[in-house]
């Protein structure tokens, strides 16, 4: 990097840099000897911690400074993450003190989620350790790939470089294994403060940086503005005129009068200003890492979760993807039962439907025949979702690639999202509408301009249940019945749909089925578009060709009306079949639940 | 983007959270510069408006200068200010001679729990600050406690990309805590940024006393300083590091793990 102005500008900003490793290994020694080497510590906090070692009859501890629990000055562990502050000539830090004991793994990751930099440390008395490979393991799925090692306690194996050597070959091979290259591998002992803050004269054969050169070089990961937008809707607020979409930038750029789109609504509207209080100029462009608010041209319906982008770099859309876990949670992590995934603004029930492969996070190795993995393990698997998630590979954008799993009322789990392939035949066909969704070519009348003239919204009506159920003759009634209050009503039979438009299918009732379905969507999508009011009796189908219409019928509006108590899906209204015998009633049930929807308006809405 | 706007950032994320995923919050406003600047953001994070109710909790023993300029700001900037005392408390004559620690818990931690109750509040908004002490340095940005408002600093929820816990089991409440990543230079360089107008008590006086931290009179010294304005505070701190910002604040220095105690009861 050039010495320009971004430049000073980055190095401005602090660095967060977490210390892992294994149980006494030497982490809050070495954070201690950093702040007192680099004269960071208050007046009289030496003192203080002096007098405490001294309360207890213990030796001097630098890891007190950090260690300010009672009962972690006790034991002499870290319970909890710590993070402190301090500088050296060249920066400002904050470092983060992760726990080393394999009971506290879930706060080492809240302290190194938060970080952009690692010291592992490795005692060299006891070598690499399970929390030593686990914690690599876990820097990996968090995305920390900037990684020094220290080898800590060299004064207890009297500063000897073939002690050095040989844990620097298993480590290395190890980080290999993950992909991790370590920036070097720093022989120490922060207990007498040897190449801490200086180099000094113990282990002449070392050349490489002291602890404190190393972290000066790490470098602050550029923001990721040239990435695709990706705006994770947080919440829409209406304290005054404005209604304001407020959320975070977590990748790329926004601009006022940028056409936006939101996943997985696949809503579309153009950004009419950006919202800011209290500040020097209103501003009209947002860049990543901002929580910012913005108006729309159009009020469509927004809500928390849904993903805005622009137009031509869409997040992929999915109710199936693979990703790599770490679990962290009291119970095991297993198929079959149902857990919350929290990524970004989303939270939806989601469940493992697959196990690729669980793996022992302390050695590596894999658990064979284990379909669930237990605290501390992680595993490659495949997730689905209750409802379709907007997201992308951590690869291309890590911030919206990466979630959450709650298990009752804690989060118990992370992962990142590896690969996806449209699995489903669901996933294939939502891609295939947002295909066309967005090369639709539109009339230059109005779905509004319809409704008004027509006294209805476009929307196609479901009429399931039993064939005996008198759902047909209903039906009829329906159309003919909304025909006469002048409605645009069209009953769509399937039947009609294969002759002709499905006639080249083999056999529409076997094998065919799901095309005929397909086929039927997508024509009912044309009345749709025209404007009218769809019926359908859809008796034929399996609950799966239900859901592939909703999705086919998109943007418009589904309504399904179940005939009998036979349970399919999730009707908006339900009619007994003592109701449904008297068909005249019966469509007047569903008309006055039409216009309860607002979808029957009358006609120049006098509804 | 500079470090401040960075802090800045973060902080309306995790309000605009709060906001989100609880219905009966409160943010508590000691009228000291870390809340009254949390106030500030909130109006950042909510576009002019300050959509949650602020909870002060009365000692009776505030400096004077503090009430007057709580009910001033309060009234300027449209804010929705609940008063919360614990008058039994006071009645029984509970002062800072029975002990600075049993007196912070009386009329500070039960005074909490009293207007929480009455309000029915489960989320609390709270501004400390990671580098105050080594008890807050291990905090989470939403930290649970149970239903008697203790602090399990033990096992607490793991914190990661920004995902918090939001759900928990009934008889829990959260407290919020969207500054814990600032220090107290932070504070002073965003008050200056922003002209955000601070209680004069933290401006030395002509005898060149200020206050560093406001608390109750009795148990609330002030430190030499010369630091007349804001800009004068930014290059106070900016030069000497050296002194712990709540050395004025006698109830810290009771016993070793004074904060411990008191904030696993409760305590801010």
């Amino acid at each position: 990097m050039g010495n320009n102005g971004s430049t000073s500008e980055l190095s401005s900003r602090l660095l967060r840099l977490v210390i892992v490793g294994h149980v006494d290994h030497g982490k809050s020694t070495l954070v201690g000897r950093l702040l007192s080497d680099t004269g960071t510590l208050p007046e009289g906090k030496l003192d203080f911690i002096r007098d405490i070692c001294k309360q207890q009859g213990k030796e001097f501890e630098f890891a007190f400074l950090l260690d300010a629990l009672e009962e972690e000055q006790e034991q002499g562990i870290t319970i909890d993450t710590s993070q402190i502050f301090f500088s050296t000539a060249q920066r400002k830090y904050v470092i983060i003190d992760a726990p080393g004991h394999k009971e506290f793994l879930k706060n080492m990751v809240t302290g190194a989620a938060d970080a952009e930099a690692a010291l592992l440390m490795i005692d060299a008395n006891e070598g690499v350790q399970e929390q030593s490979r686990r914690h690599g393991y876990i820097l990996k799925l968090l995305g920390l790939t900037q990684v020094a090692v220290v080898i800590n306690k060299m004064d207890l194996v009297d500063y000897d470089e073939k002690v050095y050597s040989k844990i620097r070959t298993e480590y290395t091979a190890f980080l290999d294994s993950l992909g991790i290259e370590a920036r070097e591998f720093i022989p120490v002992s922060a207990k007498l403060g040897v190449n801490i803050a200086a180099l000094k004269d113990e282990m002449p054969w070392y050349k490489g940086p002291t602890v404190l050169n190393m972290v000066d070089q790490f470098e602050k990961k550029p923001p990721p503005d040239h990435l695709p937008f990706r705006f994770p809707v947080q919440d829409v607020y209406k304290f005054d005129e404005r209604r304001i979409i407020a959320g975070r930038v977590e990748s790329g750029k926004l601009k006022t009068g940028d056409r936006v789109i939101f996943s997985p609504s696949n809503k579309q509207a153009v950004v009419k200003s950006i919202e800011a209080w209290s500040v020097p100029e209103q501003p009209n462009v947002a860049t990543s890492s901002e929580s910012i608010g913005f108006t729309l041209d159009e009020q469509i319906f927004v809500e928390r979760g849904d993903v805005c982008s622009l137009m031509d770099q869409l997040p992929i859309v999915s109710t199936t993807f693979d990703a790599n876990v770490f679990w962290m949670g009291k119970r095991n992590l297993e198929k079959g039962r149902k857990f919350t995934l929290k990524l970004n603004t989303q939270e939806v029930e989601c469940e493992v439907v697959d196990f690729k492969k669980a793996i022992d996070a302390s050695t590596l190795e894999t658990l064979t025949n284990q379909d669930y993995i237990a605290k501390n393990d992680v595993a490659e698997l495949t997730l689905k979702t209750r409802t379709p998630v907007a997201f992308d590979l951590f690869g291309s954008i890590a911030t919206t690639g990466r979630f959450v799993l709650v298990d009752e009322f804690d989060v118990c789990g992370g992962g990142i999202i590896t690969t996806y392939t449209p699995a489903t035949k669901s996933d294939k066909l939502r891609d295939e509408v947002r295909t066309r969704d967005f090369n639709w070519i539109k009339s230059d009348i109005t779905p509004d301009e319809r409704a008004y003239r027509n006294g209805h919204r476009a929307a196609l009506i479901l009429v399931t249940g039993d064939p005996s159920s008198g759902k047909g003759p209903l039906a009829r009634i329906l159309e003919h019945s909304l025909f006469q209050n002048n409605f645009q009503s069209y009953l769509l039979d399937r039947r009609n749909v294969n002759l002709g438009v499905g006639a080249d299918l083999d056999d529409p009732k076997n094998s065919g089925e799901s095309e005929s379905a397909r086929r039927l969507g997508e024509v009912a999508k044309l009345f749709l578009d025209a404007g009218h009011v769809v019926i359908s009796t859809s008796n034929a189908f399996h609950q799966e060709d239900q859901a592939d219409l909703r999705l086919l019928a998109n943007p418009y509006q589904v309504v399904e009306i179940q005939v009998g108590s036979q349970s399919s899906g999730e009707p908006d209204l339900v009619l007994s079949l003592d109701e449904a015998q008297n068909a005249k009633e019966a469509s007047v049930k569903i008309q006055n639940f039409l216009k309860e929807k607002k979808i029957l308006m009358g006609h120049n809405y006098s509804i | 983007m500079d470090h401040l706007d960075e802090l800045e950032n973060q902080s309306i994320f995790i309000l605009r959270e709060a906001y989100k995923n609880f219905k009966n919050l409160a943010m508590l406003w000691s009228i000291g510069k870390d809340s009254t600047i949390l106030v500030w953001l909130a109006r950042k994070a909510f576009f002019g408006h300050c959509p949650i109710p602020l909870v002060h909790i009365d000692t009776t023993y505030k400096i004077p200068a503090m009430i007057e300029y709580r009910d001033r700001v309060a009234k300027e900037w449209g804010l929705n200010l609940v008063v919360g005392k614990n008058q039994k408390a006071l009645d029984e004559g509970m002062n800072h001679e029975k002990g600075r620690l049993v007196c912070c818990e009386a009329l500070k931690t039960n005074g909490l729990h009293c207007i929480m109750e009455e309000h029915g509040y489960t989320g609390l908004i709270l501004g400390i600050r990671r580098d105050e002490e080594g008890t807050r340095a291990k905090e989470r940005y939403f930290s649970p406690r149970d239903k008697n408002f203790e602090w399990n600093f033990k096992d607490q929820p793991p914190e990661l990309w920004d995902q918090y816990k939001t759900t928990f089991a009934d008889d829990t409440h959260i407290r919020i805590h969207p500054i814990l990543h600032w220090t107290e230079l932070n504070v002073w360089e965003y008050i200056q940024r922003e002209k955000i107008p601070i209680i004069d008590l933290y401006f030395a006086t002509p005898e060149g006393k200020r206050y560093r931290s406001l608390g109750c009179a009795p148990c609330t010294g002030t430190i030499d300083s010369t630091a007349k304005n804001v800009d004068e505070i930014v290059e106070e701190l900016k030069n000497n590091t050296t002194t712990s910002e709540r050395s004025g604040r006698a109830q810290d220095q009771e016993d070793t793990y004074a904060m411990q105690k008191l904030r696993a009861r409760g305590y801010m």
